[in-house]
């Protein structure tokens, strides 16, 4: 049970039900996410080329899986909170965005899951 | 029926988008498709993880000229994003609001997104010819 008022929990929360969670979240994720693009674009362009074993040299060493790691759940949140909002915006059908709102979730989900069980693949299996 | 000279909104047409309104929908467009470059992020961890042949088929695609173009278009996008992205973060914070800031700080974006993908281009060469010597 809540102990603040109805208007207390309306003025904390307004219309979006969520306060300025999603606000926050979309500019935390974007901060952390500067350092590590960098990192990410400056390594990649280092890899061009890079065979297979020695690509799997580098996801596998510690430093790199962990920032991957890190990269790879701020780029899918904050990609996920960008399309919510560009969704919210330009789709008016409640059905519709609904649904696109779901299968992007559901998306970033899969996909950061998927990306994320690789580099621990690659990191324990060596 | 006399017409008069109303105000008319903006003919989309021949209205030409001020430099201030183009970027604010790139940024929008530039995260949509960087959104859809995850697909090759994640397809080349995947096949990293599940075999040579696989990796394989992610090298060829993306040293093919249609990848190589992609692959420089997804480079522009997420330099953009980054850069207008900290654009956007100072705005956040307060500062930077006068036209003539915007503008500047506008300029400043496509400037160094331009200048970051090309660096970043010539050290992936660099890289490549390094690697096959």
């Amino acid at each position: 049970m809540s102990l603040r008022s109805p208007l207390g929990r309306v003025r904390g929360l307004g219309s979006a039900k969520e306060g300025v969670g999603h606000w926050w979240a979309q500019r935390l994720t974007a901060l952390s996410l500067v350092p590590l693009t960098l990192w990410f674009c400056a390594s990649v362009a280092g890899l061009a080329g890079a065979d297979y074993a020695s690509f799997r040299a580098w996801v596998g060493a510690p430093v790199n899986a962990g920032l991957l790691i890190l990269l790879i759940v701020a780029v899918f949140y904050h990609a996920m909170l960008g399309v919510q909002v560009v969704a919210e915006d330009y789709i008016h059908g409640e059905g519709r965005k609904l649904a696109v709102l779901l299968i992007t979730k559901a998306l970033a989900i899969v996909l950061g899951l998927a990306a994320l069980l690789s580099v621990l693949t690659i990191l324990f299996r060596g | 029926m006399t017409t008069q000279n109303r105000p008319l909104s903006p003919h989309l047409q021949v209205y030409r988008l001020p430099l201030l309104a183009l970027l604010s929908i790139g940024h929008r467009l530039t995260g949509l498709a960087l959104t859809f470059g995850t697909f090759l992020l994640v397809w080349w961890l995947v096949a990293a993880a599940t075999g040579p042949e696989a990796y394989a088929t992610v090298q060829g695609a993306i040293s093919s000229v249609i990848g190589r173009l992609l692959l420089f278009g997804w480079t522009l996008a997420l330099f953009y994003h980054l850069c207008n992205g900290i654009r956007h973060l100072f705005w956040d914070a307060g500062y930077g609001f006068e036209l003539k800031a915007a503008y500047a700080s506008g300029w400043a974006v496509l400037a160094a997104s331009v200048a970051l993908t090309l660096l970043a281009w010539v050290w992936g060469y660099a890289a490549l010819a390094g690697g096959a010597t």
